[in-house]
């Protein structure tokens, strides 16, 4: 399938003959591109800030081997992205890349570490073509296919019971994928499919349609500030304590959270992580980081902090060397021999991890504070459909 | 049938609330013939403010004052060290060096207020819905900002056509040199009325942040809105402002609300779906193409083109 | 004594530019390459633009628009030729002598479409209605589910052939893209000093003599708007090769508004003023926050729009003559 690139590769690497190899005294150097302005910019704060507690905490080392994270923010821009990929490549001679936040400015960055033999280990985004035909070796997603989130929200909504649901999500692709990951589980009957905005503020038309069909749940996929403009609104209309909502965790983690507020009590969200959950490995992440930040960690940081200690693992056992023994190192990933945050974590063929997913509730504690509790596993071992579309064998 | 009133009633309140918004744009635009792509940016300072200060007193009142207050000493500063500058230049440099600002204000932001969305609450006084139809309930924090468009709305008019201030913002509009000759200090008024436009937006960005997000970008979404309804309703237009918003939500509300329904009255529905939000989301860049090839000034022209 | 040292200046340029592959393979820099073609190409966007803005007066706040068809045309053509489908009956292809004339088509004529209609206004009204259409391709874009709406389009083929030629190779992309730059500038060029150009530099000057001297001064500027188009079309066709990929954002009405910025800091009305202007604009915006970072200045290499945003004010302010007028004295605008 990347014929192409690979001839490109042939191209790449004639014109990159010249530069030095890395010694091994070397730190090995890994990109992390994210995107660090305009309002998703704290989701990249918080992707790189938990990627720099994993080197923190192991002293400027990751599994042992010196390190050194060059951070750039791509600002949303693939064009952007792009040039610097190939500068972290090319002249920095990055052997990792890894951290972008968003699918369009992957699908541009990634084949530049891929064509030019490096790794790229995704921490956030998983579009789904990089996960089934077009999946690669040296392609790995130490986060979640972008389908699970919203599978997992429908079968919890067969879990509650629910029988009729609406579905609102943007009118871009992340959006059709989102309805098609829930109609994929959920076994009610869709009432009224809900297409939104880019960047919309306003729900006040939707809402009104939502409440004019009488369903017994909502799914929505909103990412960020527009799923606090919908929450606000939703809750002002009274509709909150009416029909529930289960929606995926990039439509409430803890920072959208302290953003809503009250507003958004009872409200349960998908999740492969919580702050809650019981392991020795996330209690001293969460520990650590909200000392470290002073803030509430979210979903991105530990998808940070367990991309930067997947890549700790696989550096321990290849000794540092990630392109000058790409065999060892990739093998070493595939292992993926640590203790993720989030409990149980697995690579499947296509590189894509299979592991469980959690129900989790917005819940007001003692002391009046808001925050989310775990309430359920919606299911464990949950891997994505593309799988069988992947032609890389273990 | 029930529906459509509702849904007629969302379309006037989001218009409503975009007059607020560009209340200030227009009047800055028409008397000043000044360009501000920055007035997202002052909408957000109130946001911002409002919130802060909310959280901080728990006052909602005093959020409000401080939203006010910091939009309109931040007007000032922009009007003296920038747009000043900028009177006598063509609305290229005006269109740039607002677009740099903007640059500017939203890295400021979030180096002061850093990433995280902040939280504001709605009043307690104006929380909660009353039943304004049988069956439908509307929040009663709409109907307090269409109350507050509507006094703004008629506020500027009574202030542009029934005082002296007023009078002196006519004359200073056509003929700047003339009301200097009367010896009016021609440049503090401009910079007092750009301050009483930025109030405006941060009046406005204090009332949206109940109801929306407050976060870096959140002037941007709202920015290329106002410019719609100031354009359409003609440039300078307190009146063409008022209507072209309620026309601009009216057009945005009923198209996200109905539009897929009609087209599934010929399309299979997951198709008809999308096209509609498609659609609806051109829905009134559409309105305004049109209105400008019909009527090229807008619908309620006061002042020439360029 | 000045008119020759910009001379030497320029042929200096034309050289640098000519081996700049050479020059940064022997700096063990060969990732610049590919900086280097993507400045060219924006800066042809930008030449384009500067038709409108400098040569005419209008400004146009969505020009980015054009930059667009041009970039999802080869897109498109890329994408059904990897699946083997049609587009309205049209087979898709990966031959760039098929596929970006094919842009510079569809881009003109789209462009003839908006500027029949945006150039019944004028002043304000033109820069709104352009911004206007400019965002309602953008919602276009977005909601073409089958070309990847918002996550654009990856073209895994790789870039287009060029007759015998491999786009993907980074050298022969970099003069393919000066070669068009230059090409576009000569043709540029010749408009400006033809009967065509002057009545339109007349009509930017006093606009209502020229109607009252009897000339159709619409039908000037519609065919002036979409040369304009078309060149973006030129440009955005080559992105869409740069990257392999094309996306909605490259139509934001951000964009054009970068592009405009473009043209200004580099010299309005000047021919090659929008080419030094694309090319500070974007190392500034690539190389700012690696300076910053260099110097160890971390908060400002995060937060290096802080700086960015004052530059942008104070070239507009106290430099309106641009980059070019800066380095001959001119003032043209």
């Amino acid at each position: 399938m990347y014929k192409t690139l690979i001839r490109l590769t042939t191209v790449l690497a004639l014109a990159t003959a010249s530069a030095a190899p890395v010694f091994s005294q070397e730190p090995v150097r890994i990109g992390l591109i994210t995107t660090l302005s305009g309002p998703p910019g704290y989701l990249g704060e918080d992707m790189r800030d938990g990627f720099n507690l994993a080197i923190d905490s192991g002293d400027g080392k990751l599994g042992g081997i010196p390190v050194e994270l060059l951070v750039e923010d791509d600002g949303l821009n693939p064009g952007n992205a792009k040039q610097i990929a190939e500068r972290m490549v090319r002249r920095d001679n990055a052997e990792i890349l890894t951290g972008i936040i968003f699918s369009n400015v992957q699908m541009v960055v990634a084949p530049v570490a891929l064509m030019n033999d490096r790794f790229y280990v995704s921490s956030n985004a998983g579009p789904s073509p990089m996960a089934g035909a077009r999946c690669h070796e040296n392609y790995f997603v130490s986060s979640w296919q972008n389908d699970a989130m919203h599978e997992t929200a429908g079968i919890a909504a067969n879990d509650a019971g629910y029988g009729k649901a609406v579905i609102m999500v943007p009118n871009y692709r992340a959006g059709k994928d989102a309805v098609a990951g829930f109609k994929r589980y959920f076994e009610g009957e869709i009432v009224d499919e809900i297409y939104t905005k880019l960047g919309q503020s306003d729900y006040a038309a939707e809402i009104a349609r939502i409440r004019s069909v009488e369903p017994d749940m909502v799914f929505y996929f909103l990412p960020g500030g527009m799923s606090i403009n919908f929450l606000k609104q939703y809750d002002q209309a009274g509709l909150i304590d009416e029909i529930p909502i289960i929606a995926p965790m990039v439509s409430m983690e803890a920072r959208i959270l302290s953003g809503v507020g009250e507003a958004a009590l009872d409200m349960r969200a998908t999740s492969f992580w919580n702050a809650d959950l019981d392991n020795d490995a996330n209690r001293e992440f969460v520990d650590e980081y909200r000392a470290a930040y002073d803030r509430e960690p979210t979903p991105w940081a530990a998808q940070g902090y367990d991309a930067a200690r997947l890549i700790a693992s696989a550096l321990q056992t290849s000794g540092g060397k990630v392109t000058e023994d790409p065999e060892a190192f990739r093998a070493a990933l595939r292992e993926a021999d640590f203790e993720a945050v989030r409990g149980s974590f697995e690579f499947q063929s296509n590189q894509h991890p299979v592991q469980s997913w959690y129900l989790l509730e917005v819940q007001k504690n003692d002391d009046g504070e808001l925050h989310l509790a775990t309430i359920d596993t919606i299911v464990s071992e949950h891997g994505d459909p593309y799988v069988d579309d992947c032609n890389l064998s273990r | 049938m029930l529906l459509l009133v509702e849904q007629l009633l969302n379309g006037l309140q989001l218009g409503v609330f975009l007059f607020l918004v560009s209340a200030g744009l227009t009047l800055i635009f028409g008397i000043m013939g000044v360009i501000n792509l920055a007035h997202g940016s002052l909408y957000m300072i109130g946001a911002y403010t409002g919130a802060t200060v909310t959280q901080a007193s728990g006052s909602y009142l005093l959020g409000f004052l401080a939203a006010a207050c910091a939009a309109g000493l931040s007007g000032v500063v922009m009007e003296l060290l920038l747009m000043r500058r900028l009177y006598a230049r063509d609305h290229l440099d005006q269109v740039l060096v607002t677009f740099g600002l903007i640059v500017f204000v939203n890295e400021a932001v979030t180096m002061i207020w850093g990433r995280t969305p902040l939280f504001m609450d709605i009043p307690q006084a104006l929380s909660g819905s009353v039943e304004i139809l049988p069956g439908v309930p509307y929040p009663v924090y709409r109907l307090a900002i269409i109350l507050a468009g509507i006094v703004a709305a008629v506020g500027l008019w009574l202030l542009i056509a029934r005082t002296r201030i007023g009078m002196l913002i006519r004359a200073g509009s056509t003929n700047r040199e003339m009301v200097s000759g009367l010896g009016v200090n021609i440049s503090r008024l401009y910079t007092l009325l750009f301050a009483a436009g930025a109030v405006l937006a941060g009046v406005a960005g204090a009332f949206a942040g109940p109801q929306v997000s407050v976060q870096v970008g959140m002037g941007e979404s709202i920015l290329i809105l106002a410019f719609v309804v100031v354009v359409i309703g003609g440039i300078g237009s307190v009146r063409g402002a008022f209507v072209g918003a309620l026309l601009v939500g009216l057009v945005d509300t009923l198209g996200r609300a109905f539009l897929h329904d009609l087209l599934g009255l010929f399309l299979p529905p997951a198709e008809a779906a999308g096209m509609g939000a498609a659609l609806s989301s051109m829905g009134i860049y559409v309105v305004m193409a049109l209105v400008l090839i019909v009527r090229p000034r807008g619908l309620f022209s006061v002042r020439p083109a360029s | 004594m000045r008119q020759h040292s910009l001379r030497i200046l320029a042929y200096g340029l034309v050289l640098v530019s000519v081996l700049f592959p050479f020059i940064a393979d022997a700096a063990e820099s060969g990732y610049l390459v590919p900086t280097a073609s993507r400045i060219l190409i924006y800066a042809l966007a930008a030449v384009s633009l500067n038709l409108l803005v400098g040569y005419v007066g209008l400004v146009s706040l969505g020009h980015a628009a054009y930059l667009g068809v041009g970039a999802y045309v080869v897109g498109i053509l890329a994408f059904h030729a990897d699946a083997g489908s049609t587009v309205l009956g049209i087979p898709g292809t990966v031959q760039g002598l098929l596929s970006i004339p094919a842009a510079v088509l569809l881009s003109a004529l789209v462009a003839l479409v908006i500027g029949a209609l945006c150039l019944r206004t004028s002043g304000i009204f033109f820069i709104m209605i352009t911004l206007a259409f400019g965002q309602m391709i953008f919602f276009m874009m977005v909601s073409l589910e089958r070309y990847g709406g918002d996550d654009g389009l990856f073209m895994y083929a790789g870039p287009n052939r060029l007759g015998a030629l491999d786009l993907s190779n980074e050298w022969t992309f970099f003069y393919v893209c000066l070669t068009l730059l230059a090409a576009f500038l000569l043709l540029c060029r010749w408009l400006i000093r033809s009967r065509f150009g002057r009545a339109l530099g007349a009509i930017r000057q006093n606009e209502a003599r020229m109607t009252t001297l009897g000339a159709n001064v619409y039908r000037y500027k519609l065919a002036i708007f979409v040369i304009a188009g078309a060149g973006a079309g030129l440009a955005g066709a080559l992105l869409a090769n740069q990257a392999s990929y094309v996306s909605p954002d490259m139509l934001h009405w951000t964009r054009s508004g970068e592009l405009l910025f473009m043209v200004i800091l580099g010299g309005s009305g000047t021919l090659v003023g929008p080419v030094l202007g694309g090319a500070s604009f974007l190392l500034l915006e690539e190389y700012l926050p690696v300076g910053f970072g260099a110097a160890g200045l971390e908060t400002l290499k995060e937060h290096w729009r802080i700086v960015f945003g004052p530059i942008l004010i104070l070239v507009m302010l106290f430099f309106r003559r641009g980059i070019y007028g800066l380095l001959t004295g001119e003032d043209r605008s």
